[in-house]
């Protein structure tokens, strides 16, 4: 019904769009920092654990290169990543909704005739699915300029030239497309279950805080789901 | 004119309003009092549409809130204005933007002329120095007047005031009453204000409904207060010193 109530037609564009422009900024390029920071340290010992553990000489050196883009285009950027979201936007979503919930000011907008679901949450959902793409795309590169950082500064017996020639072996780029539309589904999952368990708050500070966590264990238990039937459906 | 018939609410079995009838005039400041928990809120709240009553009627200039669809629910609502008792601003608007934000919404004239008109209101209210800051940087008195500034914005035909004193001292308290008393008159507004502030009752109300458990115990002007001679109503209304020491001095220059 909330999702109804959301996904209708603005009462007017104008203020839809300004929304729009705040939550993409509130929600999207706010969080970029966080996104780059995690990436390059995850890439970093990606790398690093990848080429202490591969000590086969069977075992070619770009391997490392090879499997650290695998795991950081395939997983990490769009299923971990999310997961990482769902913590910090997830609980935004749902506090500040919550918050507008217990202090009247959703009520406020009811009776003057605005519909509250459509002018606070579509924005939100719209907001982060259009770009949570812009996210994974930083959180690749960075993770795999992560990589090429580790190729350089340990002496693990990996080689920046095998490390590179790993990252471009045998490179699919429908992974990156794979990895585009999972994290357009997590944008969804995340920002959905959180307005619905924020706008939902009754009480006061304390379910707030209830509300902001369950909305984050909520949407990591769903995006965890959708990795496994997206997987199926995209990649078997 | 708003007109409530019969109407009955109950919460798991537990009745709240109980066959309440009243009439809300124009122009008056209408006032529903009662102790804490006797239904106050809940009438407010169904009046407005926030909770819909068990049965009975709630008739705006004889349209029936009850029986309107979404659209017509949501054009009514744009008659309405409300006072929330916390304000109830949105916090991350400046106050500006706060009383902006009907007349954005649903407002048909240019941004000059919307930004002319939320400019008024805050004058109108004495806020006009006010407006670049945002809800958590003004007093609670100032957040009422922004809260008053936003809810005529749109110029409503009704406003509702829930607990428009609560958190405010005696002196900001007159002046709401007030400020909302002369808007009511010179917009020829119907308002309702739901209040347990005796200083509210003798100074703006022009009609008083009092409910006591759920039952509309009494209903009468400001003048008639004093002289009533319901017990439910005196055991309310001078439960305070500062009243009764009132209602004897009126009595004794009654007899005198």
């Amino acid at each position: 019904m909330l999702m109804g109530k959301s996904i209708s037609i603005p009462d007017r564009w104008s203020m839809f769009f300004k929304q729009l422009i705040k939550e993409i900024y509130k929600l999207g390029v706010d969080s970029l920092w966080i996104v780059v920071i995690i990436s390059v340290f995850i890439g970093t010992v990606i790398a690093i654990q990848i080429s202490l553990n591969i000590s086969s000489p069977l075992i070619p050196k770009f391997t490392i290169g090879y499997t650290t883009r695998e795991i950081i285009l395939l997983e990490f950027s769009s299923s971990i990543m999310a997961l990482i979201l769902a913590g910090k936007v997830g609980s935004n979503i749902a506090s500040e909704i919550g918050t507008m919930r217990v202090t009247e000011q959703i009520d406020a907008m009811e009776i003057m005739g605005v519909n509250s679901a459509n002018f606070l949450i579509l924005p939100k959902m719209l907001g982060l699915m259009i770009f949570i793409p812009v996210l994974v795309i930083f959180s690749m590169f960075t993770g795999i300029m992560g990589g090429i950082f580790a190729s350089y500064s340990t002496s693990t017996g990996m080689t920046p030239s095998s490390f590179e020639y790993g990252l471009q072996f045998y490179f699919n780029e429908f992974y990156i497309w794979y990895s585009i539309i999972k994290s357009v589904v997590y944008a969804f999952i995340i920002s959905s279950i959180a307005a619905y368990f924020g706008y939902n708050v009754k009480g006061g500070a304390l379910e707030v805080g209830k509300a902001s966590t369950n909305a984050v264990v909520m949407s990591s238990i769903m995006i965890l789901l959708a990795d496994v039937i997206l997987t199926h459906l995209m990649l078997t | 004119m708003i007109e409530v018939k019969n109407i009955t609410k109950s919460f798991d079995g537990r009745a709240v309003l109980k066959d309440i009838s009243t009439t809300f005039e124009d122009g008056k400041t209408n006032l529903i009092i009662g102790r804490s928990g006797s239904g106050k809120t809940v009438m407010i709240k169904n009046i407005i549409g926030l909770m819909k009553p068990d049965t009975g009627q709630i008739l705006y200039d004889g349209r029936d809130l009850i029986t309107m669809n979404k659209h017509e629910l949501n054009m009514l609502r744009r008659e309405m204005g409300m006072l929330f008792q916390g304000s109830a601003l949105f916090d991350s608007m400046t106050v500006m933007e706060n009383v902006m934000f009907p007349l954005d919404m649903f407002s048909k004239d240019s941004t000059k002329e919307r930004r002319k008109r939320a400019e008024f209101c805050l004058e109108r209210v004495n806020l006009s120095e006010a407006g670049h800051l945002y809800p958590s940087e003004i007093s609670g008195g100032m957040m009422k007047r922004a809260a008053i500034a936003r809810a005529i914005s749109l110029n409503p035909k009704y406003l509702f005031c829930d607990e428009p004193n609560s958190g405010l001292d005696p002196k900001t308290s007159l002046l709401i009453d007030d400020l909302i008393h002369d808007i009511t008159v010179e917009y020829n507004m119907t308002t309702v204000i739901n209040t347990h502030d005796m200083n509210s009752v003798m100074n703006i109300g022009d009609n008083i409904i009092f409910i006591k458990e759920g039952v509309k115990e009494w209903q009468g002007t400001k003048e008639q207060v004093i002289t009533s001679n319901n017990q439910a109503l005196n055991d309310f209304i001078f439960a305070s010193d500062l009243f009764r020491k009132v209602k004897e001095v009126e009595m004794l220059q009654e007899e005198g």
